[in-house]
């Protein structure tokens, strides 16, 4: 990979995205290829996120260009100036193959692990209810929480959660990960056991893209990280030197205040 | 003193009288639960064509007494000539056409609002997630949104289900032989009010207490996901 580079998987183009009056991301571009890690890292309110839920269109952005495996994602203006996808079954397509796990796992509540993991897999992609619940006991088990597959959501901790949340993405076999912050909702002491599962996931050449405040995550897992400030890129590079010598103040900022 | 013997030769008048409050009650609800639920959903779409004229539908309904509406039906309609003449004047002039008719349109408005309601309270999580693997809006309700207002629904349905199992006892006022419509005719016969109206009240205390089992069980299958749990198994085995 870092011989030649191979065709992007995710390739976002100059995303903006305003709420309100308020410029939240003033065009954003990013390129994922097969087996990127690619870390967002930034301040509260510097749009890392918003700009990872305009990927796959949770939140609409005002202009910019969304590919995956080299398709443009179809998108039109409304009325309000926010794009909208043209194209639905394209959307649903797209969403299917970039899977994303969030800050507050949003499980379904009324089902148990197993079939948060079989839900996707039967109603999306249309696997037989056999080969569903074969496929969501592999990623239970993978991610460590097999054994409580038949518990519902509540009776689950944070950290498990979030393992089941990972292995229902997992399960979609995406092209591409989505991570909002998924371990800012933890207790500390489970924050361990979802960063292995993540660091595990990485490490199986599974292309993601990680919204995090763990710097560590971002060092050692990583192959991009890209700091967002007030909307822009303020630097990207490999998280040796982004991480280790940052240029802008704010990055060093930044840096010195997520280290205490 | 009570006087069994009266109660004893009016027991299978009561019985009767039971099978059609239950009755009324059985189709009532159904034929509710299941209008209820397209209109619900109508009910909290964002497109004010489809949830205004639910909303008005349920707020004049629940802003009018169950009496009035049945009364406007059974006694008003047959004023209207245009309903005499029509074809459905034969059903029109069926009290249990009226009954069933204006407790389901009854019925359909509150339980319109309670699923309505629970299906505001789902969490945009659940909804963010649905969509973020790829779900069509149809599945989100089918598979999401509906399942999980049901169960959070189940609570406040039952008192709706009392409720209108107690409402049945306006039936009486038009010509259905209910449970209230015996006790009337008991009391009439042999001007005994504790024997008419105390058997009447054992009756719908049984009534109710049996719907709120049924409930009680349904909770207890459907809200598993929502009790407290107990100390894991292997806790409680290893001392």
């Amino acid at each position: 990979m870092n011989t030649k580079t191979p065709h992007p998987l995710l390739v976002a183009d100059q995303i903006t995205k305003r709420f309100g009056q308020t410029e939240v991301l003033r065009g954003i571009s990013l390129s994922a290829n097969p087996g990127d890690v690619i870390a967002l890292i930034g301040s509260s309110g510097s749009g890392k996120s918003t700009f990872l839920r305009c990927l796959n269109l949770l939140e609409r952005p005002n202009s910019g260009r969304i590919a995956l495996n080299g398709e443009v994602l179809e998108l039109a203006a409304d009325r309000d100036g926010a794009l909208n996808a043209t194209n639905p079954v394209q959307l649903r397509r797209f969403r299917s193959r970039i899977s994303m796990v969030f800050q507050h796992f949003n499980l379904w509540a009324h089902m148990t692990a197993e079939r948060n993991v079989t839900e996707g897999l039967t109603v999306v992609l249309g696997l037989s209810q056999n080969e569903a619940t074969e496929r969501a006991q592999h990623y239970l088990q993978k991610v460590g929480v097999i054994h409580r597959k038949d518990a519902y959501p509540a009776h689950l901790s944070g950290g498990e959660q979030q393992r089941v949340a990972i292995a229902r993405a997992l399960a979609m076999e995406p092209d591409v990960m989505l991570f909002d912050e998924p371990t800012s909702a933890l207790d500390p002491e489970l924050v361990g056991e979802v960063l292995r599962v993540m660091r595990a996931v990485a490490e199986e050449g599974r292309t993601m893209i990680v919204v995090t405040h763990e710097m560590s995550f971002a060092r050692e897992v990583s192959s991009e990280v890209v700091f967002l400030s007030k909307g822009v890129v303020a630097e990207r590079g490999r998280p040796e030197d982004v991480l280790l010598k940052p240029q802008s103040e704010r990055l060093q900022a930044f840096l010195a205040n997520s280290l205490k | 003193m009570i006087d069994w013997s009266v109660i004893a030769t009016s027991l299978p008048d009561f019985l009767a009288g039971l099978k059609v409050t239950l009755l009324l009650l059985v189709i009532s609800l159904s034929t509710g639960l299941l209008l209820s639920v397209p209109l619900a959903v109508a009910r909290v779409s964002s497109n004010p064509l489809l949830s205004k004229p639910v909303w008005l539908y349920t707020y004049v309904i629940r802003g009018t007494p169950l009496l009035v509406q049945l009364f406007i039906i059974y006694y008003g309609f047959a004023q209207i000539d245009l309903i005499r003449n029509s074809s459905a004047w034969p059903l029109f002039r069926e009290a249990w056409f009226c009954a069933w008719l204006a407790f389901s349109i009854n019925t359909t408005a509150y339980t319109t609002e309670i699923i309505a309601g629970a299906l505001r309270a789902t969490p945009a999580g659940e909804v963010e997630a649905a969509k973020s693997l790829g779900m069509t809006t149809f599945d989100l309700y089918r598979r999401i949104l509906l399942p999980g207002a049901f169960r959070r629904a189940l609570p406040q349905y039952s008192n709706e289900a009392v409720g209108m199992m107690h409402a049945t006892a306006i039936a009486s006022t038009v010509t259905l032989v209910d449970l209230t419509r015996v006790a009337r005719d008991v009391y009439a016969n042999h001007l005994a009010t504790v024997e008419a109206f105390g058997t009447v009240a054992v009756f719908y205390f049984v009534l109710t207490f049996s719907l709120i089992g049924l409930f009680r069980l349904a909770e207890r299958h459907w809200l598993k996901h929502l009790r407290a749990q107990v100390a894991a198994p292997s806790t409680l085995v290893a001392k």
